[in-house]
């Protein structure tokens, strides 16, 4: 096919494709017009029903709290299948050692209050989750990346804990399996799978919510242990010397 | 008819993500591009807030603040560690 041909069958396609956009975009509905209802519902209910002040959260972990547990498990899956395609054993000690530290001591004081910036942020986004925004996943991860600040700016050593798998693993079951364990629970004392257990509390305080409450920790728990494995298996595989390293650091 | 009914704000912070989304693809470079994602997130997170979203709003600072850049400097650090591998050879 000459160049000409291809691009006449490339300008015919754009503009076949810019056409259906058009035709899609001037379908939709105004501009915050939203017909509802389930989010008309869910407001009007969670509150009352859950004492769940963010709603956000009451919808994803009672509401729909089975997905939510699927999206635990598919990142759960996820990690596993990194470490199982990464795993190298010999590379560990080798990254350690060639990677450079900062030299800059600006650079690492900043880092450092970063570290426990973002830890504070981190735990109030998990601890707050069902009252205010916030909540496990987003929560979780801004502690797992607090913690790999460390290493990028403390030292290797301090960061050892937190890539040693044979200490995070049970945490990883704990997060993860504990969402479940609520969930049967609930079953075994005669209602539905991850029905609310626990009492409500009042709206608005940390102990609230019920099951909403504990299960938010479960999957926060889950989720910083799984970026943390996610990180060291990263961390382990790709780092590489960006200079020869010092002797004796 | 839709723009009459966007708040300024709004509009200012649509229009930042509409300006930011090209720039991350024009840019070339795996870690500057890491970068300009980031800030591009940030303008993204504006817009979640603008928009009264704070949620979505802190699950993308999140991902394109920690999540994302993580994997990419990897990836960079691993492509630019095989390059370097290959001109050791060569010497």
């Amino acid at each position: 096919m000459s160049r000409q041909v291809r691009l006449l069958l490339l300008g015919s396609g754009l503009l076949g494709l810019g056409a259906l956009f058009a035709w899609a975009i001037a379908g939709l509905p105004a501009f915050g017009d939203y017909q509802g209802p389930y989010g008309f519902v869910l407001n009007r209910i969670v509150l009352p029903l859950r004492h769940t002040t963010n709603v956000v959260m009451g919808t994803n972990f009672d509401v729909r709290g089975l997905d939510t547990m699927g999206e635990e498990f598919i990142l759960y899956a996820s990690v596993v299948g990194v470490t199982l395609l990464l795993r190298d054993e010999t590379r560990t000690r080798l990254a350690e050692r060639r990677t450079r530290r900062f030299r800059d001591d600006t650079v690492r004081l900043v880092g450092v209050a970063m570290v426990g910036a973002g830890l504070l942020i981190g735990l109030w986004l998990m601890a707050f989750g069902y009252i205010t925004p916030g909540g496990g996943f987003q929560g979780g991860v801004v502690t797992a990346g607090a913690i790999v600040l460390l290493y990028l700016v403390g030292n290797h050593r301090d960061y050892r804990p937190f890539r040693n798998e044979h200490l995070l693993d049970p945490f990883e079951a704990v997060g993860a399996g504990g969402y479940v364990i609520v969930g049967l629970a609930a079953l075994a004392s005669g209602t539905a799978f991850l029905a609310n257990l626990f009492g409500l509390g009042t709206p608005g305080m940390l102990r609230s919510s019920g099951s909403i409450a504990i299960l938010n920790w479960a999957s926060a728990i889950a989720v910083t242990v799984a970026m943390l494995l996610l990180f060291a298996e990263f961390l382990e595989t790709y780092v590489v010397p960006l200079e020869p390293e010092d002797a004796g650091s | 008819m839709v723009l009459a009914t966007l708040v300024p704000l709004q509009a200012v912070a649509f229009g930042l993500v509409a300006l930011g989304a090209p720039l991350v693809v024009l840019t070339r470079d795996p870690l500057r591009q890491a970068l300009v994602n980031g800030i591009y997130g940030v303008s993204l997170v504006c817009l979640f807030v603008v928009l009264e979203a704070p949620d979505p709003a802190l699950s993308m600072l999140a991902v394109s603040g920690i999540g994302y850049p993580l994997v990419i400097l990897a990836a960079v650090a691993r492509v630019r560690g095989h390059e370097r591998t290959e001109e050791d050879e060569e010497q």
